[in-house]
Parts: C-alpha cells; sequence; structure tokens
C-alpha cells in the first residue's frame, strides 16, 4: 500500500491539473492568449524529464558504488522515461512555437541545446546496447551516465541564458518573470509537475518490473 | 512634450485597456460546453491510469510465479 501511494498522488494531481489548468482563469497576455495553459502540461515535461534523469544518475552512482544490478536496471529505465519526456517536451514546444513565436523551430539556444541534450541520452541507450560482457556495460554506461547528466545541465540552465533566447526566464534574466507565473497559476503548476513526474516515476517502475521478467527468463534459458 | 505625453498615454492605456484587447476563450467557457471536452479529457486520462494500474498488477503477478518458482 505504501508503494503505490504515489500512484494515488499521481492520479489525483494529474486529474486536478487537467481540471483546473483549463478551468482556471490565467493572465490576459498579447501572444499567448490561452496558450499560456501550456505551462501545464509543457513545461512540466521538461521539469520530469529532469528529476528522472536525475534519479537515473544517482542510480548510477549508487552502482558504481555497490556494483548491484539492482541500480542499473533502474538507471536505464529512468532514463528512457525521462527521454520519453523530453521527446514530447521538444514536440508540445514546437506546436506551442508554431503558434506563438511564428515558427516550429526558430533555433532557439533553449530548443537546440535540449535537442542536443536528447542526442546525449540517445547516445547512451545505444553504448548500453554496444557491449556484450554485463558489468563492463553497467560500468562504462554508469560513467557516461553521470557525465550526460553534467551535460544537460550548462546545456539547459547555463548556455540559455548567456544568450538571448525567446524562452522566459533567459537572456540574462533568470527564473520565471512575474508576467507568466502569477499566484493564480502557481497553484495549478506545482501539482502539474508533481504529478507528471510521479506519472514517470510510475511508468518507470513498470518497465523495470517488465526489465527483471526479461532477464529472468534469460537465465532460464540459459540454464535450460 | 507632446511625445512625451503620447508616451505616458501609450503607458497607462496599456493597463487600461490591456484586459480589453486580448483575446481569451472566456465565451467558451461560459457558455458550458467547454465542460464537456475537459470531461472527456478526463474520463481519457483516468481510462490511461486504470490501464496502467492494471498493466502494473499484471506483471506483479508475473514476478510472484517467478519468485515461487525459482
Amino acid at each position: 500500500m505504501k508503494d503505490n501511494a504515489y500512484k494515488f498522488i499521481a492520479v489525483v494531481s494529474l486529474v486536478y491539473t487537467v481540471w483546473a489548468g483549463f478551468m482556471s482563469d490565467v493572465p490576459h497576455l498579447p501572444v499567448l492568449n490561452e496558450t499560456i495553459r501550456n505551462l501545464y502540461f509543457h513545461v512540466p515535461m521538461w521539469f520530469g524529464m529532469i528529476i528522472l534523469l536525475f534519479v537515473s544518475m544517482w542510480h548510477s552512482i549508487k552502482y558504481l558504488a555497490t556494483s548491484n544490478t539492482y541500480h542499473d536496471i533502474r538507471a536505464e529505465m529512468f532514463a528512457r522515461t525521462g527521454i520519453v519526456y523530453g521527446i514530447l517536451g521538444l514536440l508540445t514546444g514546437m506546436v506551442w512555437a508554431k503558434f506563438t513565436w511564428g515558427e516550429w523551430w526558430s533555433n532557439d539556444p533553449k530548443q537546440n541545446a535540449s535537442a542536443i541534450g536528447l542526442l546525449l541520452y540517445f547516445a547512451y541507450l545505444i553504448l548500453r546496447n554496444s557491449f556484450n560482457e554485463f558489468s563492463q556495460k553497467a560500468r562504462i554506461s554508469s560513467v557516461y551516465n553521470i557525465l550526460a547528466f553534467m551535460a544537460l545541465i550548462p546545456l539547459l540552465f547555463i548556455l540559455p541564458r548567456l544568450v538571448d533566447s525567446l524562452h522566459p526566464g533567459n537572456g540574462g534574466n533568470p527564473g520565471f518573470g512575474n508576467y507568466d507565473l502569477d499566484g493564480r497559476m502557481r497553484v495549478v503548476f506545482y501539482p502539474a509537475i508533481l504529478g507528471w513526474t510521479l506519472l514517470g516515476v510510475w511508468i518507470t517502475s513498470l518497465k523495470v518490473k517488465f526489465k527483471i521478467v526479461e532477464e529472468n527468463l534469460a537465465e532460464k534459458q540459459m540454464i535450460g | 512634450m507632446k511625445r512625451a505625453l503620447t508616451l505616458i498615454f501609450l503607458f497607462i492605456s496599456k493597463f487600461i485597456f490591456a484586459d480589453e484587447t486580448i483575446e481569451m476563450a472566456t465565451e467558451m467557457r461560459s457558455n458550458g460546453k467547454i465542460y464537456i471536452v475537459v470531461t472527456i479529457l478526463l474520463i481519457i486520462l483516468i481510462g490511461f491510469f486504470a490501464y496502467l494500474a492494471s498493466v502494473d498488477r499484471k506483471l506483479n503477478k508475473v514476478i510472484n510465479k517467478l519468485n515461487n518458482k525459482n
């Protein structure tokens, strides 16, 4: 029951997010209009991705410390879910950009940086599949995973702030401006982040279970 | 002076007329139909949650079976 509590929280906060996300009052801003509600759906994809990838890196560090397969499986699966969140963030961002900035892809520094960040993680998955020996695979990809997260932080949070960006909170202005995140939006935005992230954790836990079944089968085939 | 006054007027009008000039979907909400869309979205969302939960249960069963056999 305790293990399932977070799933319950995910369901409740996402139902709340969808309801309040459409029904609550939002600031009336030019150009953005009702698309400001994307803050509850597009932005949590990125927050969720960062959190999931952080957990993945944490499991990689734990793997290097303990050599326990438990952590290696979780590192991979959290990274996979994180990548899915990143792809969804990129796609939803492109649609939003088309109707507010005018282009699907305007080579905005944050757009480019997040695309590079995703490529780093694609490379992680490819790297994982390029070893035959298990502990070698787990060790080298753990080190790479830590490096990839370390590269992702400056890509998403530092570089876009050094140059002009279309994204709010960039181009020398750190953090959210009060114009896009006032009190009315915070009460939906924070539960949205919580809900979407916990949904990612749930999906990851399913993938972990699936992987355990798969490995069990592979073991049996080797014995039999 | 004239230019300064114009600027001041523009600045003030930004606040006075801000809400009227920006088009929002207030009508869409007030006539009630948007509730139906949000309700349908919630049904789909909850449907997916139920599906996730059922996959979760099935995986737990398989894992339990594997553990008992080993």
